[in-house]
């Protein structure tokens, strides 16, 4: 299926979407609200953009200052160069220890890998504990926004998954009561887990260190009381110094989900005694971007989701119209690049507004580069046949005055004289829910010319 | 397998490596935000996240305060990292398996200094036997000394060296969630309550 | 004031064209015409080259460039000499300023020139003609609609998600109208939903965001809608008129038209 049709799904249930849009409108005015209480805002986002980089011109090296400073302290690093590397080097590293119980904390990473089935599948039970993902979990959905997993669920049909799962009294839908519930339910978890694994917000060269940011402390308790720590990352997450985080945490939580800061920043510097820090650095596909000027600047992403946020398609079709891991505007440039035939619709679910370029606080040009992504897929010829052939005719037409000039009285006259039933039908897709122009008898250049020969005879 | 992962990962990097260019100075981009009263930002702050902030002379000022609350006086389980401050039911020293923390109902730890933009405390490892006590009680109380307020995270980063400890980090509020339909819940998995003493006699702490 | 000779100095100095999109051709000379007007009244007599008919858009937001290149340079060829070319299109200027490099041959400096010279009407009255407050009237509750190109490409106005102030050239343009109002909008610069074919391909998309922005004016009381591209008015006037709303769907140039004409008559 495509985003067209998906989204048109969505829609269908009209209600639902202006729910689902006014939700996502309410994060993004809170994210203007704090944007607009930092008087040097924008003086952030083009510091935290040049930073990024700069930091991707010297990848190379910094990457391998962050390996060296990290095995200093004791961290094990570890290279995957896809999906399945990943999985496998996290399944190995689970294996040897007997680990039977993770908890996991949010890694849109190992979303992409799709870890969570291939660990089922080798006995490992795996918990997601951010209370967003534990619902998507237990409905065997996959989350809808990377930063709001459960934005597109409704609090009945919580209290629903809840009744069925936790046990919590049938009809409930209270939000207090149902995260009172999956609290106790995810700290037994959590104190019976053998290993815990996140993401990484942040990597950082200069010492070796990982942060994670979280609002919720389940990060914390995922890799505080087991004796295993796995940390998985895309090789994009770097930064230079510690002081650059101090522009990245002022922008990330005011541009996710319109906080000055996520409740836990924690940096971690090697594993505590007795204890094992493991960090698994990825490429699946990164490599790819980053060798194309292009679309290079999409590794800046920060992951906050703030074009998902202020995108008035993403808000009125729903993630999972999109079909990927992270979808969006940054999901619409990310994942046609790996899987452009499966992903063609996504850069096409786009006005091109601009709104995602001008809220990316890491400055990605977003809506350029779906712009130049679009013809990327016309290099590939996947294009679809019909709107080719339709571009080729009106280039046609276009490109000769008189064939223009002719074509668009036949086109007015049309309009005028066609019988309603002949111009509105199914075949009419402008015209289900809008009404054409109306047709002129005189263009423009009709009328300018005759009003030229008036003001010469004068 | 790995290392030559690691080795296609970085000759296809070097293979293309974009023009060089400037890493920002941050002390010389411009300005940072700053506040008339730092102290009272800070407050201001923690209060929008859901925290509490109390400024007090001195610690017995902090401990007659936090008895008053009825979350500290019904807490089975209680311990305290703050001589002066609280008391502990349980002997941290000898508890040697972090799980062990579990029912903890309420702790009072130390910070190191406050953030006014975002309502944030710095804290560290060096401070407590086990770092999951920053995240497992029902309830924190985290003392602070009053004086070291600063003004935003650029100065937090340049009065730290990261990388000094295992574990550190900022704390801003208690723990919350808004995933059931963006409906804000205090208290979703760390702690449901923080309160932060602000004490004019407490001084840097020495580990 | 010696208007007058202000006007004539104008027209001595600046060779400008006209710069009408082809659907504003066929389906609204209207706003051709009120463009020509505008300019005439601030001195300028502007030239329309006929052989002129697309910046390529279409093509080129389709992704497809070898079909928008011959517009490209037929553009270029049409425009060639002239110190301005002036658009009732904030998506056209856009085009040609910001996007022809995927069109045209970096080293050609024709090209060059005519991009740059390629202004949208509310910048040109405003940079170039450097015009103020514009006496007219127009009683009437205007909901102005950003059009997203002219906003975020061009940067014709604020964008609500820009935290650094910025002038908003229509809305100046139009403020000093005796007896108008303007809406306050829930969503002062949220798009349209017409993209392009997008208005087709995400027709279900695209009308719900064009209802959306309908019942945001709806609610404001505005009277008349305006904006500075034809293509997001084409779009919000086809749901104003299926709906049977009661509102003018106008561009700006026709308010700046009949305002002037209002106010000083023989226009």
């Amino acid at each position: 299926m495509s985003h067209p049709a998906l989204a048109r799904d969505f829609i269908a249930n009209r209600e639902r979407t202006q729910w689902h849009d006014k939700a996502l409108w309410f994060v993004r005015e809170k994210r203007d609200r704090m944007a607009s209480s930092v008087p040097e805002w924008e003086l952030l986002r083009e510091t935290a953009s040049a930073i990024k980089q700069h930091t991707l011109s010297l990848l190379p090296d910094y990457l391998e200052q962050f390996e060296s400073n990290a095995a200093k302290l004791g961290v094990v690093v570890h290279w995957a160069a896809d999906a399945h590397e990943h999985n496998e080097i996290v399944l190995g590293i689970l294996q040897q220890r007997n680990v039977r119980r993770l908890v996991k904390s949010k890694s849109m990473l190992t979303e992409e890998c799709h870890l969570n089935p291939y660990l089922e599948q080798h006995g490992i039970e795996v918990v997601d504990t951010d209370l967003g993902e534990r619902i998507v979990q237990l409905r065997k959905e996959t989350p809808s926004h990377i930063v709001l997993p459960a934005i597109h669920i409704k609090k009945e049909e919580v209290g629903e998954c809840f009744h069925e799962h936790l046990g919590t009294k049938k009809g409930a839908s209270d939000p207090k009561y149902l995260a009172e519930a999956a609290r106790h339910h995810l700290r037994e978890r959590f104190c019976r887990a053998d290993a815990g694994l996140t993401g990484v917000n942040f990597a950082i060269a200069e010492t070796g260190g990982i942060v994670i940011c979280t609002n919720e402390g389940n990060a914390d308790l995922g890799v505080s009381l087991p004796k295993l720590h796995i940390a998985c990352m895309g090789f994009e997450k770097l930064i230079p110094r510690a002081a650059d985080l101090g522009v990245f945490l002022r922008l990330l939580a005011r541009s996710a989900t319109g906080q000055p800061i996520t409740t836990y920043s924690s940096h971690f510097h090697g594993p505590p005694a007795g204890c094992e820090l493991h960090i698994v650095i990825v490429d699946n596909g990164r490599t790819e971007i980053f060798r194309n000027p292009e679309f290079r600047r999409s590794l800046n992403c920060i992951r906050c989701g703030a074009c998902m946020n202020t995108c008035p398609v993403y808000r009125r079709s729903g993630g999972h119209s999109y079909e990927a891991t992270v979808p969006g505007p940054i999901g619409s440039i990310l994942t046609p690049i790996q899987t452009p035939e499966k992903h063609s619709s996504l850069p096409f679910a786009c006005t091109l507004c601009g709104s995602c370029t001008d809220v990316c606080p890491v400055k990605i040009d977003l809506h350029h580069q779906l712009f130049a992504m679009r013809e990327v897929l016309d290099g590939k010829r996947l294009i679809g046949a019909s709107k080719k052939l339709s571009m080729k005719l009106v280039s046609g037409v276009l490109s000769r005055t008189w064939l223009y000039n002719l074509l668009g009285t036949a086109a007015r006259l049309s309009l005028r004289w066609l019988p309603r039933f002949l111009i509105y039908n199914p075949l009419n897709a402008w015209g289900r829910q809008r009404e054409l122009p109306l047709a002129p008898k005189k263009t423009f250049r009709q009328q300018f010319a005759e009003r030229q020969q008036k003001d010469d005879k004068r | 397998m790995s290392p030559s992962s690691r080795d296609q990962i970085f000759s296809k990097i070097r293979a293309v490596l974009p023009q060089s260019s400037l890493l920002p100075d941050l002390n010389s981009v411009g300005q940072w935000q700053t506040f008339v009263n730092p102290s009272a930002r800070f407050a201001d702050v923690l209060k929008f996240v859901g925290g509490e902030a109390v400024f007090v002379k001195t610690l017995a000022e902090a401990d007659a305060h936090l008895r008053t609350m009825p979350e500290w006086n019904l807490a089975k389980i209680r311990c305290s990292v703050v001589s002066g401050l609280g008391d502990s039911t349980i002997d941290l020293n000898a508890i040697d398996d972090p799980h062990d923390l579990e029912n903890v109902d309420f702790a009072v730890l130390r910070g190191h200094f406050g953030v006014a933009e975002n309502g944030a405390i710095w804290v560290t490892d060096d401070t407590v036997k086990h770092r999951v006590l920053y995240f497992i009680p029902q309830r924190l109380a985290i003392a602070v000394p009053a004086s070291q307020i600063v003004h935003n995270l650029h100065e937090a980063y340049e009065r730290l060296t990261v990388g000094h400890h295992r574990f550190a980090g900022f704390i801003s509020g208690p723990s919350k969630t808004a995933d059931i339909e963006q409906s804000l819940v205090i208290g979703a998995h760390g702690a449901r309550s923080l309160t932060v003493y602000l004490v004019e006699e407490m001084s840097k702490y020495e580990p | 004031m010696s208007q007058s000779r202000y006007v004539e100095s104008l027209e001595i100095l600046m060779k400008v064209a006209l710069f009408i999109p082809c659907y504003v051709d066929q389906f609204y000379p209207e706003v051709g015409m009120a463009t020509a007007s505008v300019l005439e009244h601030f001195g300028v007599r502007a030239e329309f080259p006929t052989a002129q008919t697309c910046c390529g858009q279409p093509m080129a937001n389709s992704g497809c460039m070898d079909e928008a290149k011959p517009l490209a340079k037929k553009f270029v060829d049409v425009f060639d000499g002239f110190d301005y070319i002036v658009a009732p299109s904030g998506s056209c200027v856009s085009m040609v300023r910001n996007h022809y490099d995927h069109l045209c041959d970096p080293e050609d400096q024709r090209a060059a020139t005519v991009r740059r010279r390629t202004l949208e009407l509310s910048e040109f009255l405003t940079q170039v003609l450097n015009v103020g407050a514009v006496t007219g009237r127009f009683a009437h509750k205007v909901g102005l609609h950003q059009s997203c190109h002219g906003l975020r490409e061009l940067r014709l106005g604020p964008s609500s998600e820009v935290m650094s102030p910025r002038a908003n050239y229509v809305q100046n343009l139009l403020a000093d109208f005796d007896g108008i109002q303007f809406s306050v909008l829930s969503r002062p610069d949220e798009c349209c939903g017409f993209g392009g074919t997008f208005a087709v391909a995400e027709e279900a998309v695209s009308c719900m965001m064009g209802d959306d922005r309908v019942n945001d004016h709806v609610n404001a009381g505005t009277e008349v809608m305006t904006a500075g591209d034809m293509s997001c008015l084409m779009h919000l006037d086809g749901i104003i008129r299926r709906r049977k709303i009661p509102m003018r769907v106008m561009h700006f140039a026709e308010i700046m038209a009949e305002a002037i004409e209002a106010k000083t008559p023989g226009l």
